[in-house]
């Protein structure tokens, strides 16, 4: 019963922020529709039974949403955002893709013939999705951070104006770095 | 979620647990005031101090609320209401006694989450006043989130890793035989400094700073500021509180019960962090963003490394 009325109004929540995100007129309400739809969502994951999951989508995706404003409103026509504007480009060609999408999905999974669980869930779920992504695929983890590690430290050095040269003089032998603003650490 | 109620305390301490929050984050407002009180030379009396809580609340409550020119007030006025919110839904997994409101088994994961809660609050009520220097504070905390999040996060995961388990409850059992703030003190330490950042508490008030005229805070008035400086003082109370759990033992220790041992070790750690706060002044932001990305995160992997270590040198 309790699971019932929270899948539905989960749910209703989340497609009904999602679609906000189109109505709004505002970059930083746009931003926290999409938040709220996201966290309805991690409600349903923690419904399904994926406590960890769910809690964990919650946490990245505030930290992700509160990130996504500063940037958005950084990077938009209007810095000041309180002026009216939409966040999206061709109206008409997105809400096409995303109520299609939803519509598709929907139809899906109202007409699959789902299978019956057989079995029970393994007690310890969160321990054993981590087996299950550092196990046996500890190497392709480990390659993966490695890279995305690699693309954040180069992407940083490719769009920073000044290296270390700058800083610490031709031959890196400054004792104090030449910062415009003055770190904590020198 | 598998809520797992091993050790949940009874349904009735659902709605308790507001009340209980808010009368024991009165009291140490009340000890803080006291202590101000003190160092300015006032005579204020132990009772003058007990009733400033009160006379506040009751001044804010019945004060006239203030409205800007082109205001968001719908995250404005969401943005206050979350950091309350935030907090007491992260103190529900804080182990009260022995046994907390609600023992998930994402106990840790879950405190995180309602932590992070209060970055969007803040930039939030920022945000919504529609003025410059509150706009300031709320990107200030932002940056400032950022900054901490990072080693708060491997301080909380090292102490669930020493543990083997996310449970909040099971990270306390782990400490029977040694507290966990002997085999890991720099992630108490950082914990406990990036929980003070968490709540821009502290040294780390520049989103809320006087340079500001409030920051994120400067356009709030009535009913509306006590909303935000209570939210902000139950996450310092609760932020702060929950480091018992997670490093000095929980309710461990000899002649007093559980409880009374959480209350002692919870307010030793408040009064350092208060006296800390009187002591030194607020940190610029350009300075404690590089002192943590810098100093604290390679030395709470560090940290964590030497815990994992451990762990696995005693074949868990």
């Amino acid at each position: 019963m309790l699971a019932d009325v929270s899948f539905w109004v989960l749910g209703i929540v989340a497609v009904l922020s999602g679609f906000a995100v189109f109505r709004l007129n505002s970059m930083a309400r746009v931003t926290f529709a999409l938040l709220a739809s996201f966290l309805a969502v991690a409600g349903l994951v923690v419904l399904l039974g994926l406590g960890y999951l769910g809690v964990v989508t919650a946490l990245m995706m505030v930290i992700e949403m509160v990130v996504m404003a500063v940037f958005m409103i950084m990077y938009m026509m209007n810095p000041a955002g309180l002026m009216p504007m939409s966040m999206y480009h061709n109206k008409a060609g997105s809400m096409a893709i995303s109520v299609g999408t939803f519509a598709v999905l929907a139809v899906g999974i109202l007409l699959t013939d789902w299978p019956v669980r057989r079995g029970v869930p393994a007690p310890a779920q969160t321990y054993q999705l981590g087996l299950a992504l550092m196990g046996g695929q500890m190497l392709t983890m480990m390659t993966l951070g490695v890279t995305l590690f690699a693309t954040i430290v180069a992407t940083v050095v490719l769009s920073t104006g000044r290296g270390r040269y700058d800083r610490y003089g031709d031959d890196l032998a400054a004792p104090r770095a030449d910062d415009p603003a003055g770190g904590g650490v020198g | 979620m598998d809520t797992g109620d091993r050790m949940a305390l009874p349904l009735w301490w659902v709605p308790l647990l507001p009340v209980l929050l808010i009368v024991v984050t009165a009291g140490v407002v009340a000890v803080d005031e006291a202590a101000a009180a003190r160092a300015r030379g006032a005579r204020e009396g132990l009772l003058g101090s007990a009733v400033v809580p009160l006379r506040e609340g009751a001044r804010l409550l019945v004060g006239q609320r203030r409205r800007t020119v082109a205001a968001d007030s719908v995250l404005w006025r969401i943005g206050g209401a979350t950091l309350p919110v935030a907090a007491l839904l992260a103190a529900a997994v804080v182990p009260l006694g022995s046994r907390p409101v609600a023992d998930l088994t994402d106990g840790v994961v879950w405190f995180n989450a309602m932590e992070v809660l209060a970055w969007a609050a803040v930039w939030m009520v920022g945000w919504g006043a529609n003025s410059a220097l509150s706009l300031v504070g709320g990107y200030r905390f932002v940056a400032q989130g950022l900054a901490y999040e990072l080693p708060h996060m491997f301080a909380l995961i090292t102490a669930a890793l020493a543990a083997g388990s996310l449970r909040v409850t099971d990270i306390v059992a782990a400490q029977q035989d040694l507290w966990f703030v002997v085999i890991m003190p720099v992630a108490f330490v950082a914990y406990l400094v990036s929980a003070v950042a968490m709540a821009f508490w502290g040294p780390f008030d520049a989103a809320v700073g006087r340079d500001l005229a409030g920051g994120a805070a400067a356009e709030l008035s009535g009913v509306d500021r006590l909303v935000f400086a209570g939210g902000r003082w139950l996450l310092l109370v609760v932020a702060v509180a929950m480091a018992v759990p997670l490093f000095l033992g929980g309710g461990a220790g000899p002649w007093l019960p559980a409880w009374g041992w959480v209350a002692v070790k919870a307010g030793a750690l408040l009064t350092s962090v208060l006296w800390l706060r009187r002591r030194f002044p607020t940190v610029r932001m350009d300075r404690f963003t590089e002192v943590s990305w810098v100093v604290l995160v390679p030395l709470t992997v560090a940290q964590a490394l030497v815990v994992a270590l451990v762990v696995l040198g005693r074949g868990m």
